[in-house]
């Protein structure tokens, strides 16, 4: 079995709690056991680096600290904590010292979709597949911070990137080509500029019809929410119909590999995804 | 202090240290942006600015707080100049220089979410929320969305309480008190 550190992270534990519930139930199917990190304490998010940057790597810094007191891993399924992370280790690494917490740089920093799409995780996932997604069309949505920038996450096809579509085939879904996979949806600004994240999120789900997708996939806990929340308010405003599921990638690994709690897990979405998913018969 | 250090342009390249002198203003940071429609400056007339060196027009601009962090500009920039690392260190000077913000409810969420970790060492979303309505009097604003994803179980009422509250309150008292800067 293999064993990774698990740093949740805020928005797992309260909006997006379907993401971490099917990221643990995935994990378990797949013999990964997920150590939650002690006491762990927010990383500051999408709000310290735009008020204060020391203050933006210290509050990750704290965590990353506690995760090194062991050799694992850590998991981490948000991409705001993934990115403030991904900074403390760059700051680490070219400006030793100008961090407050003894923060050494040595954790091996693992977003969740990066983990999940490795190959011998695709191996097992097409071992262990009960039902396969078959007739399912997905449009795989990347976002932001899952691929950029660069320098910090690695990602070599950061325009084009194509391991989440990937992971959907391994599924036996059928992931189609569209021109959005890493266009904003407007993140943190819905709470403030609501009409902003409206704009960009209904044009993701325009495009995400006019692909003829059946639903969208994504590993953003910042992502869902916007996509999945404003739908009947877009449709009232602009006339047009969506009713598209959002999923989290973990959510159809889960249905996939037969997880017991996959409709726990949907019955938190906003835009009903059950239906849709009946109708082509893989509920 | 030589007047090369006095100005706007080495305050912004000293502390982003970013080259933003390469700029030629090709504009492909303004026609990727997602956000650009709603900025009063485009990207690439923030960093025309701040060479002319235009404190005031650049830090009470809405563009820095507009700017969703999306990095899209930074990695098509053919010069290589992280852009969105520019705008986080606009929104810095900016808190400090006392000019009235160019967006007010941006800046006061940050505050607010900022607060709540201080107060509560994670992000409890629902005391982040009444906070902000709070300070921004729009109580009804999103309210049947939050009723619906209540009962969905997706809003959490109490906060954690947790050991590591007090060190992250530690990390903001260092700071407030100026002991990190």
């Amino acid at each position: 079995m293999k064993e990774v550190s698990y740093y949740p992270g805020c928005s797992l534990h309260g909006t997006a709690r379907e993401y971490d519930e099917s990221v643990r139930g995935v994990s378990n199917l797949l013999g990964i056991e997920l150590h939650e990190l002690e006491d762990w304490t927010c990383c500051g998010a999408s709000s310290a680096h735009c008020l204060d940057e020391e203050l933006s790597l210290a509050l990750p810094a704290r965590n990353l600290a506690i995760a090194e007191k062991s050799d694992r891993e850590l998991l981490v399924p948000c991409v705001a904590c993934y990115n403030r992370f991904k900074t403390v280790e760059k700051e680490v690494r070219e400006h030793p010292g100008r961090l407050p917490t003894p923060y050494r740089g040595r954790v091996s920093i693992r977003y969740a979709l990066d983990f999940f799409c490795e190959e011998p995780i695709l191996q097992e996932v097409k071992k262990k597949r009960f039902k396969p997604l078959c007739g399912l069309k997905v449009v795989c949505y990347y976002g932001c911070l899952t691929v950029r920038p660069p320098k910090l996450t690695e990602i070599q096809e950061y325009e084009n990137p194509e391991h989440m579509d990937r992971l959907m085939e391994c599924l036996g879904a059928e992931p189609i080509p569209w021109s959005y996979k890493t266009d904003c949806c407007g993140a943190s600004l819905v709470m403030t500029r609501t009409d902003i994240v409206k704009k960009l999120s209904g044009r993701l789900l325009s495009m995400a019809k006019e692909a003829e997708a059946d639903c969208l996939v994504t590993g953003c806990p910042m992502c869902q929410p916007n996509l999945d929340t404003r739908q009947e308010e877009l449709e009232k405003e602009t006339g047009e119909t969506y009713n598209l599921p959002i999923f989290y990638f973990p959510e159809l690994m889960g249905l996939a590999l037969g997880h017991e709690d996959v409709l726990k897990w949907l019955g938190r979405h906003i835009t009903d995804p059950v239906k849709g998913l009946q109708a082509k018969g893989l509920i | 202090m030589s007047q090369k250090e006095n100005s706007f342009l080495w305050e912004v390249v000293q502390a982003s240290g970013e080259k933003l002198q390469a700029c030629y203003q090709c504009q492909k940071c303004s026609s990727g942006c997602p956000v650009a429609y709603a900025m009063d400056l485009l990207p690439n007339q923030i960093l025309r600015h701040i060479q002319y060196k235009h404190r005031e027009r650049v830090l009470s601009s809405k563009t820095i707080w507009i700017c969703a962090s999306c990095y899209t500009c930074s990695v098509r920039c053919p010069n290589n100049i992280d852009i969105a690392k520019i705008m986080d260190t606009l929104r810095h000077l900016a808190i400090r220089s006392g000019f009235p913000p160019g967006e007010k409810d941006i800046p006061l969420f940050h505050s607010v979410f900022l607060n709540t970790i201080k107060s509560k060492g994670r992000i409890h979303e629902l005391s982040l929320i009444l906070q902000l309505k709070f300070k921004t009097r729009d109580f009804l604003k999103d309210a049947a969305l939050g009723w619906k994803m209540f009962r969905r179980g997706k809003i959490k009422l109490l906060p954690s309480t947790l050991r590591g509250g007090r060190e992250v309150r530690e990390i903001f008292r260092a700071f407030e008190k100026g002991e990190r800067r």
